[in-house]
């Protein structure tokens, strides 16, 4: 899966997850002040007592986002990348395509031909819009 | 040149039947003519996997040991309440039952994460199920209490009985107010945010046969993965409204009463399902087969999506309030397509009907056939016709005199 793993280390859309110790210190505002890596901040949460997650996309060069996520890490973040926040039960969907005008990014799309459901996971914000819209629950948030 | 069931028959008897579905037939009708066409093609195969609220199964668990009498009193299966109000051990659950415990739409808008449709998935996929009973007790039936796992497999029937299905036609529904709604139709997001159907459009069953001329009581089908039958017309039937040059409704019409035995069922074809904010219900897979007898009949199959036109209908004002307005037509093929206009917005489609799943079930039962595993069925009765002035009618309020 060497080919998997150089994908994912290049992703700009990533999860960051903080562990407890680290909810309450201010961190990523650091990717902009020392690493000169803009982000936008696509969902957070923070759950007191537990552990903070942010999905953000960082916009700057490779090198750059690298060192970010590299000195992340440093702190005790642990990152992975966006496209495993979402993913689609096979089994469960029917493709019906009542997803597909909810979803923000044109990830879910029909295919002309088939008239299947595509997810392309690479384009999902995990927005998680279709996790909740799907009938048969689907779309299946994973951590 | 007409051809009877029984000679249909005789060809699938000997292996030489013609089978198409009802999206090939569509470029044979084109390319030979339907004169052509239904000389060559014997039966076309229909499909549908949608919804459907109006759903339910009946069972009968057999006698426990002393005896209990459920009708009048109170049962669960997997903390769902199911309906006892027959003899000693009959039941009845329906699609959109719900946990008595559950937050429903307090907190809005509502999950639904369990109810009826998936009680009755799990009991066709073999699961045990915990029935929990209690009686008030008679000199025939003295027991009270029951607690016990039921599966499929031990009880005596298991049969599933769809009060309505089948629609022939259904509205695109949308939302013209300005804060997102949760429906039967799924989430509608504000100010025509999306536009959602559900309909197998060019391969659904009576938009197939929009006269029933083929299709009446007694029609041997292919329900939820077993082997069904038309039992009744559906309720709700309304053949009467208006039709296009082709005889096909352009709004919600016919519908179907259907009747099988659940033992014989799939679970991939009978999926219990949850819309958010409205409630849970089962998605089932039907497939109803249309003999070729001539060539009004192959016309009649040969329906494309763009042939089909239905309704735009508010589900923020107009629905929920019982007026009837439509804000516009639109056609499957236009559906389809991904995006519709209305009121000169570009609007996004969804289905809630599987297309693909309703290809896959028509091509299930077009090898049935073919293989000599489905014998078709002469219908015994009519379903009441678009002349019959048969309508759906409102309810009538009256006031209560105490």
């Amino acid at each position: 899966m060497i080919f998997n793993n150089k994908r994912k280390d290049s992703d700009k859309r990533i999860v960051l997850h903080f562990p407890k110790r680290l909810v309450d210190q201010p961190i990523v505002y650091r990717l902009v002040k020392d690493y000169d890596v803009a982000f936008n901040i696509l969902k957070a949460y923070v759950t007191p007592q537990e552990e903070g997650l942010m999905v953000i996309e960082l916009i700057g060069d490779d090198e750059k986002c690298q060192k970010a996520k590299d000195f992340l890490r440093s702190c005790g973040v642990r990152i992975q990348p966006l496209s495993q926040d979402v993913r689609r039960n096979e089994a469960k969907c029917t493709d019906c395509g009542v997803c597909v005008p909810i979803c923000p990014t044109g990830a879910l799309v029909v295919d002309n031909f088939t008239k299947k459901v595509l997810f392309y996971e690479n384009k999902c914000i995990a927005c998680e819009l279709c996790v909740k819209v799907c009938p048969t629950r689907a779309m299946e948030v994973r951590f | 040149m007409a051809k009877t069931i029984k000679e249909i028959n005789e060809k699938i008897k000997n292996g030489q039947v013609v089978v198409v579905t009802a999206e090939e037939i569509i470029d044979i009708v084109e390319e030979k003519g339907p004169k052509k066409a239904a000389e060559e093609v014997d039966v076309v195969t229909t499909g549908t996997f949608g919804p459907m609220c109006s759903s339910g199964i009946y069972f009968n668990i057999g006698h426990s040991k002393p005896k209990i009498k459920l009708g009048g009193g109170k049962c669960t299966l997997n903390d769902v309440p199911v309906y006892s109000g027959f003899a000693a051990v009959d039941l009845f659950l329906g699609a959109t039952a719900l946990p008595e415990d559950d937050p429903k739409n307090q907190i809005f808008p509502g999950e639904f994460k369990y109810g009826g449709g998936y009680v009755i998935h799990e009991l066709v996929s073999g699961k045990d199920l915990r029935l929990q009973a209690t009686a008030y007790g008679t000199n025939c039936y003295p027991r009270k209490r029951l607690e016990t796992y039921i599966n499929i497999k031990d009880l005596n029937e298991a049969i599933l009985f769809n009060i309505r299905n089948c629609y022939q036609n259904y509205n695109c529904a949308v939302n013209l107010s300005d804060k997102v709604i949760y429906t039967y139709m799924g989430t509608l997001r504000p100010n025509l945010g999306n536009a959602n159907y559900c309909s197998a459009g060019q391969l659904s069953p009576l938009l197939n046969d929009p006269y029933y001329k083929t299709i009446g009581i007694g029609t041997k089908i292919f329900l939820g993965g077993g082997i069904g039958y038309v039992s009744w017309w559906g309720t709700q039937h309304n053949p009467s409204v208006k039709r296009n040059e082709l005889g096909i409704p352009v709004a919600p019409a016919g519908t179907l009463a259907l009747i099988g035995d659940l033992k014989q069922m799939k679970p991939e074809w009978l999926m219990g399902t949850s819309f958010l904010g409205y409630g849970v219900s089962l998605i089932v897979g039907v497939g109803i087969p249309i003999p070729i007898l001539d060539e009004e009949i192959v016309k009649y199959t040969a329906v494309r999506d763009k042939d089909i036109v239905t309704q735009i209908v508010d589900y923020s004002k107009d629905y929920p309030e019982g007026i009837s307005n439509s804000l516009g037509q639109v056609n499957y093929q236009q559906l389809r397509s991904g995006k519709i206009n209305i009121r000169g917005k570009d609007v996004p489609t969804g289905a809630l009907s599987s297309y693909s799943k309703a290809k896959e079930i028509a091509e299930i039962l077009k090898d049935w056939i073919k293989k000599g595993d489905f014998i078709l069925t002469e219908p015994v009765a009519k379903l009441p016709g678009a002349e019959s002035g048969y309508t759906f009618k409102s309810l009538k309020e009256r006031h209560l005199n105490f």
